[in-house]
């Protein structure tokens, strides 16, 4: 190993909070985290090793054990097995010689499966060592395999960059931007500091009175209202408050975060800020998934640029007393640290499991102290609302949503990428608008939103109709719904769950068993409304988000799409165990030595 | 009105859960002017002679034969009730359900200290008997179940309120001490 373990925790001032930056530093280095090194780190930060080992056990890119000099976690989400991940996998398995979830003999390289990572108008894709690989067909494969014996760096590995800041010196990625549409909020022309300079003219109250007269609301999925939360939060009276951007965006088929941060992330910043502001607070944590570590030092520059500015630091633009800074804390793979509590957790240096509410982290959330988590797109419209006023975004959108959504649109159309468009978009024209044909469905919001059918199409994109967090996977006719679709996200939520709720950890895996019962053939009709009352426990005895939602692919596709399941079960009988005589007798006749008799 | 009819059957059970049944002491004369009994041990009738309204199934399915008698039940009965562990998940009898059926057999017939004149092997195989199945299956995985009364034995109390509630049509009071585990 290079640096020394004790240096690590040193660089990080053998601070326990910071455990996940000092066990990311050691898989980094070392390609996973052995014994020792769990001693040594529990050693030095003065926790017990199982303290360690809890929070490293959590997330999925910490190992224990060694995962190959390079290390290709291939995502499988629904629109990767879409777009043609079997053939990719079945690549993979044959130039390495190993299957999926395992380390090739020679221990070089190392096949795993991840949960979607981000690049659904670009797959199928894939991270190794870091670097992010789009548009995998069987012959790249082949072609990185070869690389990778003949032991080449991973950056030689990247042939061609993609467009704009993913091809600079700092990133140097083969990723895509995919921008359709710009609209006037998030992709407009704005000069960096505008808003800043605007609010250091006002009082804190007076920038969220301007922010709550804009109607914001959260883009992060639930549509909480900005400025009552930042209101909710400066009532609470405290020392410290900390204002935390959530950029976990691992809701499947989501990708509007990463083009933000790649092309906008002084929008991004300048929104911390101008929020830091607001709240009185001095220090903001961009949470940023693992899978986008490949944008760590361009962002990481841009902060610089931002500092050398007095757009960051101390007193900035001059204002005394106006200090705000930022850092970058990255997850290490886990859908729920996305759920604000979790990500306060994480951000601690521990296991992502949500906390309880109340107390919430407006009252006491990241060290107990007050905080508010934002999305990235919700800061982002901050600092136009800022710029431009409340009544010019709300003139904008629909009644209850104002101003624009920026959607993540892949699956089965013509342009996959990103489209701003404002509130109130009918499905129909955004159907026309992508250059889709054919479509059987839509999967709005991702796995934890609702599949609809072209019977809602023409119903609107907006908080009062059809909310979504941005995420639209558009699912063609030749699509076998239950098997690609609604059995894909089931897994995904099983696979995500952190555990602790019995009916999320235990339910979603009986409904799973009850639907592949009934993609068997051997259920029987009443049982299609039994599985949906199955479904009712999932929201009434769960803590957080994700155990709510895990059975919305079940439910609402058997709301919109029954004839699917009908096609299945036995339409003659009422109900069927899926018993068989036959084979549960064979064994003991084989061995008695007798014929069944049937 | 002529009275509900109802049928039982043990399986894979220890008959305790019938015996618990007959513990509702005088309280059965209270029963069968309440309810018809078919198909039962109760009465020694063998075979159903007429559609029934409730079945009472102790034990869970370990051969052939459970598995026959319990698609018979579900065939002539409007309404199943798994009555006690057993029937409800296989209960002790399930026991064997880690181990394959093969070693189970041979163990039995030919290993356990007590066989001492097996010199030639012999596994009973005639056509005539239940075959066994690889594991004891709870009666819910073999057939639709409607109700389960949890115990082991259920209380007698808790049999008797069952089926009074399903014949009258009435909510089942189910105070905690009659369906407590410890
Ligand atoms: C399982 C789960 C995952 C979530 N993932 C994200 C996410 O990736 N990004 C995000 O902004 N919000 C996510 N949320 C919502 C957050 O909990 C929170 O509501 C949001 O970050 C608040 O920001 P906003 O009000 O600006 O939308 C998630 C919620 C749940 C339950
Ligand atoms: S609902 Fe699921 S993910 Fe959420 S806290 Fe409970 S177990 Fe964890
Ligand atoms: S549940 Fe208990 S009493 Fe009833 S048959 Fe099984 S072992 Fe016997």
């Amino acid at each position: 190993m290079g640096k020394s373990v004790k240096s690590i925790c040193e660089e990080y001032n053998n601070d326990a909070t910071r455990l996940m930056d000092i066990l990311l530093e050691i898989q980094c280095k070392n390609g996973h985290i052995p014994d020792e090194a769990i001693e040594e780190v529990a050693k030095t930060l003065n926790i017990s090793k199982v303290d360690v080992i809890q929070t490293l056990s959590f997330y999925h890119f910490f190992t224990r054990d060694n995962i190959g000099d390079y290390t290709v976690y291939l995502n499988n989400s629904a629109v990767a097995d879409m777009m043609g991940r079997a053939d990719v996998a079945e690549a993979f398995e044959k130039e390495a010689g190993c299957k999926f979830e395992s380390l090739s003999e020679d221990g070089k390289i190392g096949l795993y499966s991840t949960s979607c990572i981000g690049m659904s108008d670009q797959e199928p894709a894939a991270i190794i060592n870091g670097k992010v690989f789009t548009k995998l067909d069987p012959y790249k494969v082949k072609d990185l395999v070869l690389d990778m014996k003949a032991g080449k760096t991973i950056d030689e590995m990247v042939e061609k960059y993609g467009d704009g800041h993913n091809a600079s010196d700092l990133v140097k990625s083969m990723v895509f931007n995919n921008i359709r549409k710009k609209g006037p909020v998030l992709f407009s022309d704005y000069e960096t500091g505008t808003s800043l300079k605007k609010v250091t003219g006002m009082t804190p109250d007076e920038v969220v009175g301007i922010v709550k007269d804009s109607y914001l609301r959260g883009r992060g999925g639930a549509g909480f209202p900005v400025g009552l939360k930042w209101d909710f939060c400066r009532r609470t009276q405290s020392e410290e408050t900390y204002l935390m951007c959530n950029a976990d965006e691992g809701e499947p088929g989501t990708f509007k975060e990463r083009v933000l941060l790649t092309e906008k992330p002084k929008l991004v910043f300048e929104g911390m800020a101008v929020a830091g502001y607001a709240l009185d607070a001095k220090q903001g944590i961009l949470y940023l998934r693992y899978e986008y570590k490949y944008l760590k030092n361009y962002l990481e520059s841009v902060l610089n640029e931002m500092r050398e500015a007095n757009l960051l630091g101390k007193n900035i633009l001059g204002k005394e007393g106006f200090d705000f800074d930022i850092r970058i804390q990255f997850g290490a793979g886990a859908y729920v640290c996305g759920e604000e509590t979790a990500l306060i957790e994480s951000c601690e240096g521990k296991r992502g499991e949500p906390r309880n509410r109340p107390p919430f982290p407006v009252q006491k959330g990241y060290m107990d102290e007050p905080t508010v988590v934002n999305n990235v797109e919700s800061l982002c419209s901050v600092v136009r609302i800022i710029e431009k006023g409340a009544d010019w975004f709300t003139m904008m959108g629909s009644r209850e949503s104002a101003g624009t959504k920026l959607l993540s649109i892949s699956g089965d159309c013509k342009y996959q990428g990103v489209y701003e468009i404002e509130w109130g978009m009918r499905i129909r024209d955004i159907i026309e608008m992508v250059g889709a044909e054919d479509v059987k469905a839509i999967q709005v919001g991702g796995p934890s939103g609702t599949l609809i059918s072209p019977r809602d199409f023409k119903r609107t994109i907006c908080f009062e109709d059809l909310p979504t967090g941005g995420s639209m996977i558009i699912i063609g006719h030749n699509r076998n719904l239950l098997r690609d679709i609604v059995l894909n996200f089931t897994e995904f939520f099983i696979e995500e769950s952190c555990g602790s709720c019995t009916v999320c950890r235990a339910n979603t895996v009986i409904l799973k068993d009850k639907l592949l019962k009934i993609m068997s053939g051997k259920a029987g009709k009443e049982e299609i409304d039994e599985l949906k009352n199955w479904t009712k426990f999932n929201k009434m005895a769960n803590r957080c988000g994700l155990g709510q939602t895990a059975a919305n692919p079940i439910l609402t596709s058997i709301e919109n799409f029954r004839e699917e399941y009908e096609k299945h079960v036995k339409m003659d009988e009422d109900f069927d165990t899926g018993f068989d005589l036959a084979s549960a007798v064979e064994e003991s006749c084989d061995y008695v030595g007798r014929k069944p008799n049937l | 009105m002529s009275k509900p009819v109802v049928a039982t059957t043990s399986l894979a059970g220890c008959f305790g859960c019938h015996m618990s049944l007959l513990d509702i002491d005088e309280k059965i004369l209270d029963l069968i002017e309440l309810v018809e009994f078919n198909k039962s041990p109760i009465d020694d009738i063998k075979e159903f002679t007429k559609p029934c309204d409730i079945g009472l199934i102790e034990g869970g399915v370990c051969n052939s034969e459970n598995a026959h008698v319990l698609k018979d039940f579900r065939k002539n009965c409007k309404i199943l009730v798994s009555v006690g562990e057993c029937a409800i998940m296989g209960g002790l009898p399930a026991l064997r359900n880690g181990i394959p059926v093969k070693e189970c057999i041979a163990e039995a017939y030919l290993g356990v200290p007590s066989v001492e004149n097996n010199k030639e092997g012999i596994l009973p195989n005639d056509d005539e008997l239940p075959m066994i199945t690889d594991r004891v299956y709870p009666c819910h995985e073999v057939v639709k179940i409607d109700y389960y009364l949890p115990g082991c034995p259920p209380r007698a109390e808790l049999i008797w309120e069952a089926v009074a509630a399903l014949v009258t049509g009435n909510e089942m009071k189910l105070p905690y001490e009659v369906v407590k585990f410890d």
